[in-house]
């Protein structure tokens, strides 16, 4: 049997996609076809959020051993701060239904965003996180009151009540793919979903392409392994570091926006709510791999949209079972990152 | 004696709560390979580690050229022209043997000629060029290392027990490069346990015992005296010899 060789194969050697085959093949035998496409499309989407959210913890983690309980603040700061210009260019623009239009406004305003998370990010650094270098029980705690400043300084500019976000006109509603396709005629793909998705994978395109091929990415690689072995070489890793948490902060930025509109309601704690699906995805793929933070947030979103369609109430636990069980065969992650 | 390149005077460092060093005093002469011995444990590869920077110094100095280092940040340390190989080489596993030489070049891109140099000295590190360094043999390892301490040119090289666990073979190439090293007057400070790798090389001599140093003088000395080896370093020479 080919296939079961293949999976064979799969399993040993790429984890991730084996866990990712297995998934979809399992949720496709249970669930109709056409219902599975969207359900696979959704989870990827939801995927291509949670990566963008996590992104940047993972590499934290990994590169300085910093456990930043606070960057769920930082996810709910850049939907707050996203949707602020959003709210703004929709008072301009609302009656432009034109794709085009409504995508050059939410430019604007994830760039925003990740201006403002950048920035924060670089003065939480040096405020929260310098002083507690190498001691994770002071991380957690400084970090989780960080986080609680944080919020509250979210409610102190944007008010203390939930806050609606426009989504464009454009981007409301779905594509419904015509009777005419064969197989997939009449399922609806829902617009921001899709961009959601490109999106994703072009940040993490990006994000590889810096990883894998640029001086920046081999020396981000070389201090996940040995911070000591990267300032023997001449390098200052806080530089390096500071760099990151900046980059990461901004990334969770990025990904808050484009939760908050899918969302359409902010509040200032939507961020914390995510961390556990966010600690669940980097934990899954590997601390301080940028390719398991990846698959583990497609992991995480399938597996919610399946399950959450099967058996609603089983969701949450379906999402901590997968990592319970991960870590049971593979207990480094997924895509392990190797530390000297 | 040459003026020396570096000095360390008084020397009192820490590791943790404990006292390691207990007032070392060590002169490197300039242009020379200067070998360290001394029995395990002796604090060897905490002297090399505090003179880059990372050990906690509670006393004493280290002079670098004209200027005092002690207490500079480790980067700063390695730019001005330490180039230091950790006795485990420390290798980084996941880059590839290219990724972990473009790292080692701080002031840029790799200069063509000395990569030549570099694999003619060790042919492996192009054969392996694009393949992850973790993949490599623990002598190809030690290559890399090496390599990655001379890819720019530096001034001072510390290097800790290259020829821990390696075959004849290779220890012979080490020591052609260092051969080479000494010829274009790279000074160099070298801990060594295999007294006849060190015995070959080195012009100078040092011996540790307990944190301090116990001896200090020329190879051609040390190699002359029996006794005194056997006094500072138990060497059962007289087998070799
Ligand atoms: N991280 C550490 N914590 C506590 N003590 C340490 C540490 N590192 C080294 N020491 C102690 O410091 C002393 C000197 O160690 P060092 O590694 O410098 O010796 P060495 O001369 O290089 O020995 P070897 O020949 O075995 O490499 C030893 O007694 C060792 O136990
Ligand atoms: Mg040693």
């Amino acid at each position: 049997m080919p296939l079961a060789h293949r999976l064979r194969h799969l399993h040993t050697d790429q984890p991730h996609l084996f866990l990712l085959a297995l998934m979809m093949i399992l949720a496709l035998l249970s669930i109709n076809p056409l219902t599975w496409l969207v359900l696979t499309i959704s989870g990827v989407a939801m995927g291509a959020m949670l990566f963008l959210m996590a992104s940047g913890m993972t590499l934290t983690f990994g590169l300085m051993g910093v456990l930043n309980l606070a960057h769920g603040a930082f996810i709910s700061l850049g939907a707050f701060a996203g949707a602020t210009v959003m709210t703004f260019w929709m008072a301009d623009t609302a009656e432009h239904a034109d794709l085009l239009v409504n995508l050059l406004a939410i430019v604007p305003a994830m760039l925003f965003a990740m201006v403002v998370a950048g920035m924060v990010g670089l003065v939480f650094e040096h405020l929260v996180i310098k002083p507690v270098y190498g001691d994770h029980l002071k991380q957690i705690l400084v970090t989780v009151g960080g986080s609680i400043i944080l919020m509250q300084l979210i409610e102190v500019v944007w008010g203390a009540n939930d806050m609606p976000v426009p989504r464009p006109e454009s981007l409301q509603g779905a594509f419904i793919v015509s009777d005419a396709v064969p197989l997939i005629g009449g399922i609806a793909l829902e617009k921001f979903r899709l961009v959601a998705v490109v999106l994703g994978l072009a940040v993490y395109g990006l994000m590889l392409w810096i990883i894998d091929r640029t001086r920046i990415g081999i020396l981000i690689r070389a201090g996940v392994e040995s911070r000591e072995m990267v300032e023997i070489q001449g390098y200052r890793i806080h530089w390096l570091f500071l760099g990151v948490f900046v980059a990461g902060s901004a990334l969770a930025g990025l990904g808050g926006t484009m939760w908050g509109m899918y969302q359409e309601i902010l509040s200032p704690h939507m961020g914390d709510e995510m961390m556990i699906s966010v600690i669940v995805v980097i934990i899954l793929g590997g601390l301080g791999s940028i390719r398991g933070c990846f698959y583990g947030a497609v992991l995480v979103g399938l597996i919610n949209l399946y399950v959450g369609f099967l058996e609603p109430r089983l969701a949450a636990v379906a999402t901590v079972g997968l990592m319970v069980g991960v870590l049971m065969w593979r207990p480094q992650g997924l895509i392990p990152v190797i530390k000297v | 004696m040459t003026e020396p390149i570096l000095s360390l005077s008084g020397i009192r460092a820490d590791i943790a709560q404990y006292h390691i060093l207990h007032g070392v005093d060590l002169v490197i002469p300039r242009g020379e390979l200067t070998v360290l011995l001394g029995r395990n444990g002796a604090g060897k590869s905490t002297t090399l580690r505090t003179i880059m920077g990372l050990t906690t110094v509670t006393d004493g100095n280290v002079r670098y050229r004209d200027t005092d280092i002690t207490g500079w940040p480790t980067p700063r340390i390695a730019r001005s022209g330490i180039a230091f190989v950790p006795e485990s080489m420390g290798i980084f596993g996941l880059l590839t043997v290219r990724e972990n030489l473009i790292l080692a070049a701080v002031n840029g891109p790799m200069d063509e000629a000395r990569l030549d140099w570099i694999f003619a000295l060790f042919p492996p590190l192009k054969t392996f060029w694009n393949r992850p360094a973790g993949n490599l043999s623990g002598g190809q390892k030690q290559m890399l290392a090496i390599a990655r301490a001379v890819i720019e040119p530096r001034e001072l090289l510390l290097v800790d027990e290259p020829t821990k666990g390696l075959a004849p073979a290779i220890i012979n190439d080490l020591a052609d490069a260092f051969e080479q090293l000494k010829s274009q007057q790279v000074s160099i400070l070298l801990v060594e346990q295999n007294f006849n790798f060190s015995r070959r090389l080195g012009q100078s001599v040092a011996v540790m015992s307990d944190g301090a140093i116990v001896h200090a003088g020329s190879m051609a000395e040390l190699a002359d005296n029996a006794d005194l080896q056997h006094e500072l370093l138990g060497l059962a020479l007289g087998a070799h010899q």
